[in-house]
């Protein structure tokens, strides 16, 4: 049944709701796929034993005539940051290798409800450190396109299931790009909601006032669907937002039609498209930039009108979230010290006071990347450095919301390459922190100012073959516009290339079962 | 901004309780002392009459009311505990003073 | 622990000048917790009231409990305080095993409540103002206990462990500006301050406020100036001060022990210490050092607190009459002597009593019965008078003695019966068939008896020594099984024996 793993979640949910196919089928076929190319791919660090279960429990409801939810009976990876009552939730990290949390995190009650069925947790880098996925505790996943390269990250886990057809979504979150520049360099869409747009409750906080929980996916439409299923208040999530949202895949079966693009107006953000490649705005890489002036080429030829807008303090954006996050983060992670869960380990030598045994475990449990970021975040707090650190940053913060506020005052959304270059080889930017950071650059400004972000495939880049990412930016609480222009251009780029992109991703090398 | 020292990446540490290795001193001493030059740029931009923004979407007054919700069961509570004696969490002998 | 050199009191107070400062942490009495749904309870088993907030499991987040915010604005209009238009939760980041998040969620820069005042009354009369500089919210931590070495303290012991049921209960911490002038009253000044944040927090029923179950604790920071010098000497902070005499106590204690040794020209380190009830001394703890770095932060995971002004002072509406106040109505409208009205208030009477009062008792009555017997027999069971019976009771129990239906002996008994369950007074009456005999023929027999048994003493009377009746008195009365007005049957004698 390998043709279950190809269609998307919006086609597989209209085979069950009509009974062509069981969710026990379509589960069986994902975990058989999971069984013949995760070995190589990487992309789960636990699968999940109730699958088949909770997939026949499901279809049993469904033959009694029970009316279910619009994905009801489709798989779904859920990244590994989010705490799952029937399944390890370790973030990446060997600190918490084997917790099982008592809990189901809210995003996770609500796929339950909407009767999805869990496969299994998705790889990342150590608590979302990481533009790579190499900073896992369990060793690094590999981007289906081309084994040698990474799949991005942190949610690299969860990008490389959906674009090697482990799963037809999947759950990720998005501090710092963590959900859009994977999906850009694995082909595959992925959208960071408006902050607070989603709960946060029960995802592992790297950086409390950045994180948005949000869906990878294949399709525009799929991602939409998704989102239906996760966005909403939650009084458990002190900074949940009150709006009542519109659905999400209704403005993505709306864009689909191509009449969005008519009259729609465009903003072309000038420090997050490589016009100038200074070191803090990253070396845009060429392909990367003709992809991008290709399909602004398509837009307007399409009637978008798109015209240049510049944010000069997005020059800043890199540094203070370099400086915010390690910050949140190391108060965060505070938590990790053997106490009332995860790992414990006792001091070589001495007396094994509390004391030191927090330490040696801290030591022992945090991996390079984790403990650089948390010694940076204590400096930033520390007496005498807040003002100058921690508090310039919040301030560069708003000066970012006004550089926004201004950009949207006369475009309906912004652009952007997701990432300024295609999957890197694995282990090229490892011991280098700097350069690691600054791929982030294209999709940090956006969680500094808590907008949403949505990253789509818009080509192959011309000298490495390897997919290129085409990111859209709305005002806040202006998810839905993204869907519209999303599917709208995706419409338009595939309806060109006669197909859609993941359909060119080498075929992985089925095990022989 | 301040020289990062080996001495401040020590004190750093124990604030942070993490037991680093001389050789993590020696190299995150180096990577941090990068890392802030690079990023100390924000104090640049970040004048008096700029606010600082410490959530990206505003809201303010949001409470729960005073209504006891389900705990978890002791069981569930303890579940992840390394060790236990009886129904609470076991530690080693503590060292410092309460603060 | 070595004995430390202390100071004769006086000769401390004539050569330095104490500064006071203290720290209160009132703990509140809302249904949950300050950031999560679990019950904000005691006394039950181990780790029964936790969740991923408060047991800081990853993925937990804070949501704050609406009544505890009103509590501590309440608590900061009856301390005389602003209440902040906007504030603030912050995090202040330390490890502690107790502390499940390795921070606690407090406030900083931005307390809910500031710059208040408290107006104390010393036994003497005089009055000090204690300036209040913040009232702040926060978190408890969780309870540790040190298991192994001998003492049970966190030295010397095994291991430790830790039940996190008092995690996350909201306390309000009221940090005071520096006392100066206290002078020799120092440390009656810290305890009077102390009590009448007691009473302030028990008045407005936001706390359980018993001291010896930790609902209030002290932090009590005293520091020494050489006389004519204006420089404020190094303070030490003696923590978790639990009862209001400890306090005076150990102000006292830090008062002498610091004196000598500047006398001896040694100087002070800034440091905590602990207070022992049992040795009544205090001993060093954690010397203050740089390395107390907090690292405070506002708090990501809540958003800032704007109360209304209309909310405040739909808030100030709520607030009762002030302790001191009350007293002062209530003494003036009973007419006690100050001893005898502190006499009620030290025996925290002052309700009952006035119950009592209200109930038809005249206050003299009502402060006989709860400062005498109520209290002797509360005192020997060991537990508070005003559990014993109801002011209804008292109040039923001076009017049956009013009206001559029971003489004061008779009354106790009837007492031990209402304590015992029995019933009302006038029940227990019936029931025990303690009525006082006025029907004087029962009387006159049992009199008779007496003086035909005791011809002497009729004798007596005769010759006109009247005061002879007694002894006769006393046989009636026992005859009577006590149930005898005495006065009247001291009459009766007289005129049977003819007088
Ligand atoms: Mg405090
Ligand atoms: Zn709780």
């Amino acid at each position: 049944m390998t043709e279950l793993i190809r269609l998307t979640a919006a086609e597989l949910a209209d085979k069950l709701a009509a009974g062509e196919v069981s969710s026990v089928e379509a589960t069986q076929a994902h975990l058989d796929r999971i069984a013949a190319v995760d070995g190589d791919v990487r992309s789960f660090l636990h699968v999940s034993a109730d699958a088949l279960a909770t997939a026949s429990a499901i279809d049993a409801r469904r033959a009694a005539g029970e009316k279910l939810g619009p994905l009801a009976g489709v798989p779904i990876a859920i990244k590994d940051v989010l705490a799952t009552k029937d399944m390890p939730s370790t973030a990446g990290s060997k600190i918490l290798e084997g917790w099982l949390p008592p809990y189901d995190a809210t995003v996770v009650a609500k796929l339950r409800d909407a009767d999805l069925v869990p496969l299994g947790k998705t790889n990342m880098d150590e608590f979302a450190m990481g533009s790579s996925t190499e900073h896992s505790a369990y060793g690094p996943t590999h981007n289906p396109w081309d084994l040698t390269r990474t799949p991005g990250g942190s949610g690299g886990g969860s990008s490389a299931a959906v674009s090697a057809f482990e799963a037809p979504l999947a759950l990720g979150s998005d501090t710092g790009g963590s959900i859009r520049q994977p999906a850009a360099v694995t082909g595959s869409v992925g959208v960071k909601p408006t902050y607070g747009g989603v709960s946060r409750y029960g995802a592992i906080a790297l950086a409390s006032s950045l994180d948005q929980v949000g869906p990878v996916s294949r399709t525009v439409l799929d991602a939409g669907l998704l989102h239906d299923v996760i966005a909403g208040h939650d009084p458990l999530d002190s900074t949940s937002l009150g709006d009542v949202w519109p659905s999400m895949a209704a403005a993505a079966r709306a864009g689909a039609s191509g009449e969005a693009l008519r009259g729609l107006k465009v903003g072309v953000v000038r420090e997050l498209s490589g016009q100038d490649s200074s070191a803090q705005n990253g070396g845009f890489q060429a392909g990367v930039k003709q992809r991008f002036d290709e399909t602004v080429a398509a837009l307007t030829a399409a009637g978008v009108e798109v015209v240049e807008v510049t944010a000069p303090s997005f020059e800043y954006a890199v540094a203070a979230y370099y400086l915010i996050l390690p910050a949140e983060a190391s108060s965060n992670l505070a938590r990790m010290d053997s106490v009332r869960f995860g790992l414990r380990v006792r001091p070589e030598g001495g007396p094994a006071t509390i004391e030191r045994v927090m330490s040696t475990t801290r030591d022992a449990g945090f991996g390079a990347e984790v403990k650089r970021r948390i010694i940076l975040g204590t400096y930033a707090l520390s007496a005498g450095y807040y003002d100058a650190y921690y508090g310039s940053a919040q301030k560069v913060r708003t000066l970012i919301q006004r550089d926004f506020a201004a950009a949207f005052a006369s475009v309906d959304v912004l652009i952007s390459p997701a990432a300024p270059t295609t999957a890197f080889p694995l282990g090229s930017l490892v011991d280098d922190p700097l350069a690691m950071y600054l791929n982030d650059v294209t999709t940090i400004p956006a969680n500094l100012a808590g907008i949403p972000g949505m990253a789509i495939p818009m080509g192959l880049a011309p000298e490495d073959g390897l997919p290129v990412g085409l990111q859209l930016l709305a005002p806040a609480h202006e998810d839905a516009r993204l869907y519209t222009v999303g599917a709208a251009i995706e419409t338009l780029l595939t309806d060109a290339w006669g197909h859609s992109l993941l359909s060119q991703a080498p075929a992985l090398k089925e095990a022989v079962k | 901004m301040s020289e990062i020292s080996a001495d401040l990446v020590r004190h750093l540490a124990g604030l942070a309780r993490i037991d680093l290795s001389e050789a993590e001193v020696e190299s995150l001493t180096g990577e941090l002392a990068q890392i802030v030059e690079s990023i100390a740029k924000v104090s640049e931009v970040a004048t008096p009459e700029v606010v600082a923004t410490s959530h990206p979407i505003p809201l303010s007054n949001v409470f729960r009311e005073d209504e006891v919700r389900p705990s978890l069961t002791v069981e569930q509570a303890l579940s992840g505990a390394p060790e236990r004696e009886g129904d609470r969490f076991k530690v080693a002998a503590i060292l410092d003073e309460e603060q | 622990m070595a004995k430390d050199a202390l100071l004769d009191y006086d000769k401390a107070i004539e050569l330095y000048e104490p500064v006071l400062g203290f720290e209160v942490h009132v703990e509140l009495n809302t249904k949950t917790k300050m950031f999560c749904g679990c019950a904000n309870a005691f006394g039950q088993g181990a780790n029964t009231n936790t969740c991923p907030t408060c047991l800081g499991l990853p993925g937990g987040l804070p949501q704050v409990n609406r009544k505890a915010v009103e509590s501590s604005i309440r608590l900061g209009l009856a301390l005389g305080c602003e209440i902040a238009e906007n504030c603030r939760f912050a995090r202040k980041q330390y490890f502690y095993p107790d502390l499940a998040k390795n921070f606690q969620t407090s406030q900083y820069d931005e307390p809910i409540a500031f710059e208040g005042s408290v107006t104390i009354e010393l036994e003497s009369g005089r009055e000090v103002t204690v300036a209040i500089e913040r009232a702040h919210m926060e978190e408890d931590a969780g309870k540790l206990t040190h298991i192994g070495g001998a003492t049970g303290r966190i030295q010397g012991a095994d291991h430790s462990l830790v039940d996190f049921n008092r995690g996350g209960v909201p306390l309000v911490e009221i940090v005071t500006k520096i006392i100066e002038g206290a002078e020799a009253d120092a440390p009656e000044v810290g305890r009077a301050y102390v009590g009448a944040i007691r009473d302030i927090v028990r008045s407005l029923g936001v706390s359980n406020a018993r001291m010896e179950e930790g609902n209030i604790r002290c932090d009590a920071n005293v520091s020494l100036r050489p006389r004519g010098t204006t420089k404020l000497g190094t303070r030490t902070e003696t923590k978790n001060v639990n009862s209001l005499r400890s306090v005076e106590r150990a102000v006292r204690y830090e008062i002498q022990r610091q004196a000598a040794i500047l006398e001896a020209g040694g100087t002070i380190t800034q440091e905590t210490r602990h207070w022992h009830e049992d040795t009544g001394s205090t001993s060093a703890g954690r010397p203050k050092s740089d390395a107390d770095d907090y690292r405070y932060f506002p708090e990501p995971d809540l958003v800032p607190l704007a109360p209304s002004r209309d909310w405040v002072e739909e808030l100030r509406a709520t607030l009762p009459e002030p302790p001191a106040a009350r007293r002062a109505r209530l003494r003036e409208a009973w007419g006690f002597t100050k001893l005898e009205f502190q006499d009620v208030v030290n025996g925290e009477l002052l309700d009952a009593v006035e119950a009592t009062i209200a109930a038809g008792a005249t206050p003299a009555d009502a402060r006989k019965w709860w400062t005498g017997e109520l209290t002797r027999i509360a005192n020997t069971r060991g537990v508070a008078a005003d559990t014993l019976v109801a002011p209804i009771d008292v109040a039923q129990l001076s009017a049956l003695i009013a009206n001559g239906e029971l003489t004061d002996r008779l009354a106790r008994q009837v007492l031990e019966g209402v304590i015992a369950g029995e019933g009302s007074p006038a029940e227990v009456v019936e029931k025990r068939g303690l009525k006082v005999v006025s029907d004087d023929g029962a009387l006159i027999a049992a009199i008779d008896e007496a003086l035909s048994a005791q011809p002497d003493v009729l004798a007596k009377i005769q010759d006109g020594k009247v005061q002879a009746a007694g002894a006769v008195i006393g046989a009636v009365m026992k005859a009577m099984k006590g149930q005898a007005d005495a006065a009247r049957v001291r009459e009766l004698i007289l005129e049977r024996a003819g007088q």
